[in-house]
């Protein structure tokens, strides 16, 4: 069982459409999407936003996510009629739909609390405030960093470097993967460009953003008592390109 | 004289009609600056009410009133049925267990539906919703309560207020709801909420003058 996700959208189809996307890279979450009318309209429908909360909870907690402003008041007044004793596992998250939505839902498939899902989905906020990141930093920090594969590692940490054996690199699918295997160690693990390894390897967004692409390298930190499996098995995954071509 | 549940019952009904009179208005005004559903979301939610309602006998004035939000809450999609199904739930509360409203009464129920509506939408004074009607409305019918004004004086007075924090939503800039992605576009139009809380506010004070 795992906290499932409600997506409460004024369209059916951006519900439907999102939770297929979230659905590939959490495949264990139950997510429920609840979007539009009743009969298809433009709109959010308390009784599907209802009924969906009841299919997404199976015990474990519920966190709901919202499009827009009146989206949130529906969510809100479902969560009213709940009673107490599942209102204390459910939670609507004030999170970018979108990118909150992979952040909580990959954080899920780990076997995460209520709690920590809905964080997840709000620390979303902090990539979308970011902003875009420079076109070519990470293709110029690769190629200044050629040589890293021989640098001594500053401390005990566990660092190896591997180059995206796949044509795309890391994109959504990859990242789930990686999401998914590191959070099965006791280990922290960071990535990044050879002597740039800064993203927590456990959060989605965090390694998507990293916009490392095929043929490139891409360091692997591990630290804590698992980090050599960790670290091995990251460093497996991309020199098999992520089962990819 | 009180308000009594067949009174307001004849509210709901005023109301749905004045709604789909204005169906098209609340459009063209929602339009504007939002997503153009208020007039028919509205239309679609009293409709509802008023058919609900066909197969109750409610009791009290707070059981039709309890009975519209969940007509409001369960069919309207857009922002106006959790923010009017609210006013109408917490009016409901509100007058719970009294057979008839006195003034102080009606009184309570505006200012409860306000509150709810500012609960659950977080909009501040100013910022262009139908807040800005409601809320001079509650002020406008508790300082005619203190001064002694019945039923109809109230409720007068709620829709004056209401009707004049209508207008002066007109040169405003919206920053909440939809309206408020269109920042300075979205001055020079009336707000479709304070409208149809107007609207709402004059049809209660039109029955209230009826009865006198």
């Amino acid at each position: 069982m795992s906290v499932g996700l409600v997506l409460v959208s004024h369209s059916a189809r951006l519900a439907e459409g999102l939770r297929e996307l979230t659905a590939q890279m959490a495949p264990d979450v139950a997510v429920v999407a609840a979007g539009g009318m009743e009969d298809g309209e433009v709109g959010t429908s308390f009784d599907l936003v209802l009924a969906a909360v009841a299919e997404a909870d199976g015990g474990d907690g519920a966190v709901l996510l919202y499009d827009l402003g009146s989206a949130l008041m529906t969510a809100d007044l479902v969560l009213e009629v709940l009673d107490d004793d599942q209102r204390q596992r459910v939670r609507v998250a004030d999170a970018p739909l979108v990118e909150g939505a992979l952040a909580a839902a990959t954080t899920a498939q780990g076997g995460a609390s209520v709690e920590a899902v809905a964080a997840a989905a709000t620390s979303a906020w902090r990539r979308v405030a970011e902003g875009p990141a420079p076109a070519d930093a990470a293709a110029e920090v690769a190629t200044s960093a050629d040589g890293a594969e021989s640098a001594e590692p500053a401390d005990d940490a566990v660092r190896e470097v591997a180059t995206l054996a796949n044509s795309l690199g890391i994109h959504a699918r990859p990242a789930a993967m990686i999401v998914k295997e590191v959070s099965g160690y006791d280990a922290e693990v960071l990535l990044g460009p050879p002597g740039e390894a800064t993203a927590d390897a456990r959060s989605i967004l965090s390694v998507v953003a990293l916009g490392i692409t095929g043929g490139q390298q891409m360091e692997v930190v591990g630290r804590g008592a698992q980090a050599r499996e960790a670290v091995d098995a990251v460093v497996a995954m991309a020199r098999d390109g992520f089962g990819e071509e | 004289m009180p308000v009594s549940t067949q009174d307001v019952l004849d509210l709901v009904r005023a109301y749905a009609g004045v709604v789909t009179e204005n169906r098209d208005y609340l459009i063209q005004l929602d339009a504007a600056i939002g997503d153009a559903d208020h007039g028919e979301n509205m239309d679609r939610g009293m409709r509802a009410a008023l058919a609900k309602l066909d197969g109750e006998t409610p009791a009290t004035p707070s059981d039709v009133l309890k009975s519209v939000a969940t007509s409001l809450i369960t069919k309207v999609g857009g922002a106006a049925g959790p923010l009017y199904g609210t006013a109408f739930l917490r009016a409901a509360t509100a007058v719970q267990g009294k057979e008839t409203l006195e003034p102080t009464d009606v009184v309570a129920a505006i200012t409860a539906a306000r509150d709810g509506i500012v609960a659950r939408g977080k909009a501040e004074p100013q910022d262009k919703t139908m807040v800005d009607a409601w809320t001079p409305a509650v002020d406008a019918a508790g300082a005619a309560a203190s001064d002694g004004g019945g039923v109809r004086a109230v409720l007068e007075a709620a829709a004056d207020a209401a009707e004049q924090g209508m207008r002066d939503t007109i040169p405003w800039v919206a920053r909440k709801g939809r309206a408020s992605y269109l920042g300075e576009r979205s001055a020079g139009h009336q707000d479709p909420g304070a409208t149809s809380t107007a609207l709402l506010l004059r049809a209660a004070a039109d029955l209230a003058g009826r009865e006198a």
